[in-house]
């Protein structure tokens, strides 16, 4: 490759596009790691406090697409208080000063505000695509501003974010020029919508392939959208109302028919469920269904749906569909891939929830699933170790027992056993979520087996700091560990501190840990940040080391190259 | 994690108790607990920041199930169970397709084929021999129609309409 001129090079580097390649290839020599950063132009940076944009444009001043991650993964189940950090602003600020040309911008779980973006909208002529996950601090007024200024605008997709719906009239700052949408997902909207403007704007943009509507779009207004967009590959639907007259029913149902590229349903906020049949006719072509927000629809009438969809590559679903609509599933969707389970009945107690039976039918039926996320309120080892055998190929597993630290229920034994049939069988295992009763020996098996697994999820797990030191000591590959409520402290905490260079990050919260353990490891290793997170406690974490017996509440770790960050709130202490 | 249902009303129920919630996880203090929330529901209503800071129970671990919070808002069964003492059998109603405590007590009467008469804060139903109650979250029975209907509604696990001779009097203790 030496007497290759840096142009070739740099041509064939463009077939490299995965982040994990692209990496690999700078550390190679200094040359390629020079032609390499100025060819990238897609950059993901897992954990935005790790660098910092000026860093960042430094090395890849050809820039055109930045995914950035904010706060860690347990802020989804409220955590993480909501002050504690991740702000876009700053990076926005930097990336405009700088001019670098960027179109595409991916934020997961980062505070975002109006204010930041108005600045994105006005400062990169050629921005095209916003995609925000999780993620607060905005309003519909920010939303404006997208639409009104970024002219090649392609996609606009907000999944489960927390917005201020200020009921305004965002959908008609599109211009009327604007012609280029793809994506328009705005699901997570609790206001009111535009219905007029939504329909010219969906009318005027022939390239749309994913539109999702929230619960203010109802189903008159639906059909039209359809008739406007035939097109349509990934569809979300808004609300249905609870009697339909005769006549719009018809006309969906009509509307749907045209819908032949529709490969994708999801929505159903507000749905009653008899219309759920006017989707039958394209069932047959739908590789993704997400019916896990559709409260309202109970088990007979998804499994109707189900029946029909035979080419199903994802189904997200409410354990409602309970362990006899599972089978139905097992014997339909032969090409299912990806299965999410969740729970329905969250005050406790479900009758029509699922069990280790509906699991194991699963895994029996479906011989390419490969990634499950399975809320249950029961499990055994032997349904374990069945769904181990019929599934090896397992590359994500998440089983989320409701009740913590509940036994086999057949044989009161914990559940070592089953989830070391898992690691042992799933070569593969990339991220693991464990629940019920567990005791170190679980970790052993983890540690021993698990050698691709880069994430894990622990709760109300383990006896003693050995479990979390085979784990540690095992997994070569592991890049988050997040734990909670588990007996682990500060001897598994400190017994490798250059583990945590490998890492992206830990969590730990209500474990074991101690002030003066967190003190000593900030000590032994200044390219971590580690942050303690207090909100109750202002008054009680001290200084002065006669409180370093205190346990802490919330650790969180991670490794940076631009040391403590700045904009940490009062109750986040950085040692 | 054994957790005790305080199933008959007894003075100690009906004592207010002053003050916060303590922290600690001992059952004597949940009982207090759910002894100053089972009679100051409509001041925690308005105190919300205070009733998410009482000591979790059973079905209140912080962050547990490991859902979003988006999740959560949707997925509220609406479906209960109603109870007669009585009757035969129980039956079921949603929730959700009632708007107010009129809409619900008129559907209950029409069910049952009963009178239950109009709520009074001070005396509860009087004069018609059958008392709505329900179970709440933390397994207390109450009685219908002292809350506002939105903190009913999804607080409210199942009705049992009493027979007047049964429902122990409720005086100005209250």
């Amino acid at each position: 490759m030496n007497y290759f001129p840096d142009e070739v090079i740099e041509h064939v580097f463009d077939f490299v596009t995965s982040h994990k390649d692209r990496n690999a290839i700078s550390l190679v020599c200094k040359s390629w790691y020079k032609i390499e950063r100025y060819s990238r132009q897609k950059v993901f940076i897992g954990n935005c406090y790790a660098i910092n944009p000026e860093r960042l444009l430094r090395r890849f001043p050809c820039l055109k697409s930045l995914t950035l991650k904010g706060k860690p993964h347990f802020a989804d189940f409220n955590l993480v208080p909501h002050e504690w950090g991740g702000f876009v602003l700053p990076w926005i600020e930097a990336l405009a000063r700088s001019r670098v040309g960027l179109e595409e911008l991916r934020l997961k779980r980062m505070v975002v505000t109006d204010e930041s973006l108005e600045l994105l909208s006005r400062s990169f002529v050629n921005f095209k695509s916003l995609v925000l996950v999780s993620c607060e601090g905005f309003t519909t007024d920010g939303l404006a501003s997208i639409a009104a200024n970024c002219r090649h605008l392609r996609d606009l997709d907000l999944q489960e974010n927390e917005i201020d719906d200020h009921r305004g009239q965002w959908l008609s700052c599109f211009p009327d020029t604007c012609t280029t949408l793809v994506t328009l997902n705005f699901a997570c909207l609790e206001g009111e919508t535009n219905l007029v403007a939504l329909e010219r704007l969906v009318a005027r943009s022939p390239n749309l392939k994913s539109l999702k509507l929230n619960r203010a779009v109802p189903l008159d207004a639906l059909a039209r959208l359809m008739v406007c967009a035939p097109q349509i590959v990934d569809l979300g639907v808004g609300s249905y109302e609870n009697d339909p007259d005769s006549e719009s029913y018809m006309k969906l149902k009509a509307a749907v028919k045209k819908c032949t590229s529709l490969r994708s349903l999801s929505g159903f906020l507000e749905a009653a469920p008899h219309c759920l049949s006017a989707f039958h006719p394209i069932c047959h072509n739908l590789t993704s269904l997400n019916l896990s927000y559709a409260a309202e629809i109970h088990g007979s009438h998804l499994i109707k749906l189900i029946q029909h969809c035979k080419k199903l590559q994802r189904l997200w679903i409410l354990d409602s569909i309970g362990d006899k609509g599972l089978e139905v599933v097992a014997s339909t969707c032969k090409e299912l891939q990806e299965l999410r389970v969740f729970p329905s009945d969250l005050l406790g107690g479900g009758n029509t929830a699922v069990t280790e039976e509906g699991l194991v039918a699963i895994s029996a039926g479906c011989p390419k699933l490969h990634s499950i996320l399975y809320f249950c309120q029961q499990m055994t080892n032997a349904a374990l170790v069945t769904v181990a055998k019929n599934c090896p190929n397992f590359i994500r597993f998440r089983l989320c027992i409701l009740e913590p630290n509940k036994p086999d229920h057949v044989t009161s034994q914990p559940l070592d056993e089953g989830f070391g049939a898992i690691v042992k069988a799933c070569k593969s295992l990339r991220r693991l979520s464990l629940s019920g009763l567990l005791t170190d020996q679980v970790f052993l098996y983890i540690g021993m087996y698990a050698n691709q697994l880069e994430m894990l999820s622990i709760a109300f797990a383990g006896d003693t700091d050995k479990g979390m030191l085979y784990v540690l000591n095992g997994c070569k590959k592991m890049k988050k560990l997040e734990i909670r409520d588990s007996p682990f402290g500060d001897t598994a905490l400190l017994a490798d501190v250059s583990k945590y260079e490998t890492m992206r990050s830990l969590w730990m919260s209500s474990c074991e840990v101690t002030l003066s353990g967190c003190k000593k490891l900030a000590q032994k290793a200044p390219w971590l940040n580690v942050e303690i997170i207090n909100e109750n406690d202002n008054n009680r974490m001290e200084e002065n080391g006669h409180e370093g017996r205190q346990k802490v509440d919330k650790l969180y770790l991670y490794r940076t190259v631009v040391g403590t960050r700045m904009d940490a709130p009062p109750f986040v202490w950085i040692l | 994690m054994a957790y005790e249902k305080v199933n008959e009303l007894n003075l100690k129920d009906t004592e207010l108790c002053l003050g916060l919630p303590g922290r600690t996880e001992e059952i004597k203090e949940e009982q207090e607990v759910s002894c100053v929330k089972s009679n100051n529901k409509r001041q925690f209503e308005e105190t919300r920041e205070e009733e998410e800071s009482t000591p979790p129970t059973k079905t209140q671990i912080v962050g547990w199930p490991p859902v979003r919070s988006s999740r959560k808002n949707n997925n509220s069964v609406s479906y209960v169970k109603v109870s007669m003492d009585g009757a035969p059998y129980l039956r079921k109603i949603d929730l959700k397709t009632y708007k107010n405590y009129p809409e619900l007590l008129k559907a209950l009467e029409s069910m049952f084929k009963v009178t239950i008469g109009q709520y009074c804060e001070r005396e509860g139903y009087k004069g018609s021999g059958f008392v709505p109650t329900y179970e709440d979250k933390d397994g207390d029975w109450m009685l219908v129609g002292d809350v506002p209907w939105d903190m009913f509604s999804s607080s409210c696990k199942r009705l049992r309409i009493m027979k007047g001779s049964d429902a122990p009097a409720l005086d100005s203790s209250l």
